[in-house]
């Protein structure tokens, strides 16, 4: 790192003890798999005041899948005349009976690809197949598998799905505050999914909860100082929308790709793994487009969501329980032989907190 | 010539057929046109059931490496220059010099001969590059869809000197940790070759035998107490290995590591630890600390270890040793191997 970069790091580290001394004990909630691993790889973690805890939220989009939806991928990667096209994090999940990857060493069709429209060319080229996509993640991921979808429509596409899940951000920040039942003293909102949402999208946040939310990208000085915009919030009893992250990140969001996704989607409740259905959380292809809902082709529906053994995944993703606190974490549940979704994938919390924070054998 | 593949008006034109594996003609024309003229030295040209070499005095090294990456061909390199210098780096990091190598081409059907051409020259290339001689080999032919087009195994020997290999006993804490180039360059450049992720760049990978560098660090008369080379599961995966394997601690420091812009910012893209992304090319040493000046110079004088690098010191023992990263912005993390292929992440 370079020298002005270094100073202006020390600065923030003292602007950030002098505005936390005397401010209360606060929480502080990080909302995207890819800040949660950036805290943690830049250590920024390690360098919080004493009153200052980093939790992480519903921010990884393997972790907060339901199981019911894994179980409804494998069943359709078992089909003969299936290809499921997957990007690699849901491969290794662990559904009621199978992963992906377990059926794929059964001889199921599994392919890794890296972005929705991988998905329509492998549907190209395997013209005697159909391609089922799983559409899962935020507003990241969607404006891409709306893109797939269109660009499939156009080409008159017949063996091209989409198994929907993804999901948006906002109810589901909602809802954790409506719960109540995790303190949460202000948000650092996502990076990317901003990008697309704009700053302003928070303000119902902020409004009706009274959170501050400050909207931060990755670089380790733009963690510090979204941080400390916090922090002197919380101090100051204050909850408004900021945005340190302005090089990416307009107030007003990337509007065509709303346009995109509003064209093709509609929202619907979704099932979010381990905090039941949210209510316009999720996205459900409009009637155009609902021809490529996997579902309505291959006559199947989600099954239920259900933790495995043990397993407490749900209150970690919703910031309930630090890793290091459930009974399997490391001991029963590893990343090379994982128990539930936080372990397997590789923005997930369990993860993060393995790789790096762990310090000796077990916890 | 008329039974060649190579006729324009055949299907199989200029491409790999069943039948040059099968121990016929076609396998004779293989071997004689496209392999053999290539790799002419005097240990292989007998074309004897086995190579006959000189024992030297003293002892020799042995290893052997199967190369599998796709794509076949990327920036900076390809899968024969792979299949050279990562069988010679494996001797030269043991203080060995290269004597001579194996090599055993398995290929598929419909590989495109111009490929292998292309493949047999980086290989000819490299062994010069690397003073090594090919002195045996084997060619097969398996189906269509069960080799990635080419896979390459090499084994070699090589010469050890008496005060060889380099005594990892000896580590003491404040030893010093040193990079010999730019981490994480190969690993990238294949991956952004081999996945469809729609990124341009301009990393290659910088994949050499390292035979001269090793010499001259060795020549510096500092005390070099390990040397390997970091390949697949990066820095991350040697350090951890090193520390357990010495029971101590290791601690690097972010600021002080060999990263070009480009690796950085292909890294920070992808979502990956570039400590964790694979290299080639590289050498990591453990020197006493009173000569890591010494030796550091010495490194930095060879081209290939102009960008090198004290990027850590050794620790004290610990029952459960652990690598630790005093990262750029001042705090501190674990660092450990990863657990499989790193990949790029969905968000």
């Amino acid at each position: 790192m370079a020298g002005p970069d270094r100073q202006k790091i020390q600065q923030l580290l003292a602007d950030l003890a002098d505005a936390a001394d005397g401010a209360p004990d606060m929480a502080l909630m990080e909302i995207c798999g890819t800040h949660t691993v950036s805290l943690f790889r830049s250590g920024v973690k390690s360098l919080m005041p004493t009153n200052v805890r980093l939790i992480s939220g519903p921010g990884c989009p393997v972790c907060v899948t339901s199981c019911g939806y894994l179980d409804t991928a494998c069943e359709l990667a078992s089909r003969k005349d299936v290809i499921v096209a997957t990007y690699g994090d849901m491969v290794r999940v662990p559904g009621r009976t199978d992963s992906l990857e377990a059926a794929r060493g059964r001889g199921a069709s599994v392919e890794v690809i890296y972005s929705a429209r991988d998905a329509v060319k492998l549907a190209r080229e395997n013209p005697s197949r159909n391609v089922v996509f799983l559409a899962v993640g935020f507003e990241t991921t969607t404006p891409a598998t709306a893109a797939a979808v269109l660009e499939a429509d156009a080409a008159g596409l017949e063996n091209f799905f989409i198994l929907p899940g993804h999901k948006i951000l906002l109810p589901a920040m909602e809802m954790l505050l409506s719960a109540g039942d995790v303190p949460i003293d202000g948000f650092l909102c996502p990076g990317h999914v901003s990008v697309i949402l704009g700053a302003a999208a928070y303000e119902p946040i902020v409004r009706n909860h009274h959170r501050p939310c400050v909207v931060v990208g990755f670089e380790p000085a733009n963690m510090l100082d979204g941080i400390l915009r916090l922090i002197r919030q919380v101090a100051a009893d204050e909850a408004k929308v900021e945005n340190a992250y302005g090089v990416a990140v307009s107030e007003g969001g990337n509007e065509p790709a709303r346009r995109m996704i509003e064209q093709v989607f509609i929202p619907a409740a979704t099932e979010w793994r381990a905090m039941g259905s949210i209510p316009d959380s999720g996205l459900a292809l409009r009637e155009p487009y609902a021809r490529f809902d996997a579902r309505a082709k291959f006559g199947v529906e989600f099954g239920p969501d259900y933790e495995p053994p043990g397993c407490r995944c749900g209150e970690v993703i919703q910031g309930k329980l630090e890793p290091d606190r459930c009974p399997l974490f490391g001991v029963k549940c590893t990343p090379t032989d994982p128990v539930g979704p936080c372990m397997v994938s590789s923005e997930g919390t369990c993860a993060a907190w393995y790789k790096y924070n762990r310090h000796r054998p077990g916890r | 010539m008329s039974q060649s593949p190579d006729s324009d008006n055949k299907p199989n034109a200029g491409k790999v057929v069943l039948a040059h594996g099968g121990g016929g003609e076609l396998t004779r024309q293989l071997l004689a046109e496209r392999i053999i003229p290539k790799l002419v030295n005097d240990l292989l040209a007998p074309l004897a059931d086995s190579a006959v070499i000189d024992a030297p005095p003293g002892k020799i090294c042995m290893t052997t490496d199967a190369f599998v990456v796709q794509p076949l061909e990327f920036a900076g390199g390809d899968i024969g220059r792979l299949a050279v210098c990562g069988t010679v780096n494996d001797l030269v990091v043991m203080g060995a010099k290269p004597l001579a190598l194996s090599l055993a081409l398995v290929l598929e059907e419909g590989l495109d001969l111009d490929v292998l051409d292309r493949v047999m020259d980086s290989i000819a290339d490299s062994a010069k590059q690397a003073g090594v001689k090919i002195a045996t080999g084997d060619t097969k032919v398996v189906e269509r869809h069960s080799a990635g087009g080419m896979t390459i195994t090499t084994a070699g020997i090589g010469t050890l000197p008496a005060s060889m290999p380099p005594d990892a006993k000896t580590i003491a804490a404040g030893d010093a940790v040193i990079v010999s180039g730019l981490l994480a360059e190969h690993g990238l450049a294949v991956m952004i070759a081999r996945k469809s992720l729609g990124i341009s760049s301009t990393l290659a990978s910088d994949v050499a035998p390292l035979g001269g560098l090793v010499d001259a660090m060795i020549a510096s008369g500092g005390r070099v107490k390990f040397m390997r080379d970091p390949t697949r599961g990066g820095l991350a995966g040697l350090l951890a290995d090193l520390s357990e394997q010495t029971g101590r601690n290791i601690e690097i420091d972010e600021r002080a590591l060999p990263l070009s812009p480009a690796a950085r910012h292909a890294s920070e893209l992808l979502g990956l630890d570039p400590l964790t992304v694979a290299n080639e090319g590289k050498v990591v040493a453990v020197v006493a600390a009173e000569d890591a000046e010494k030796v550091l110079a010495a490194c930095q004088a060879h081209p290939l270890g102009r960008d090198a690098a004290i990027a850590g010191r050794i620790g004290e023992t610990n029952d459960w040793p652990l690598v630790e990263l005093l990262t750029a912005a001042g705090g501190r993390r674990i660092v450990q191997r990863p657990y499989g292929e790193e990949l790029p992440r969905i968000c």
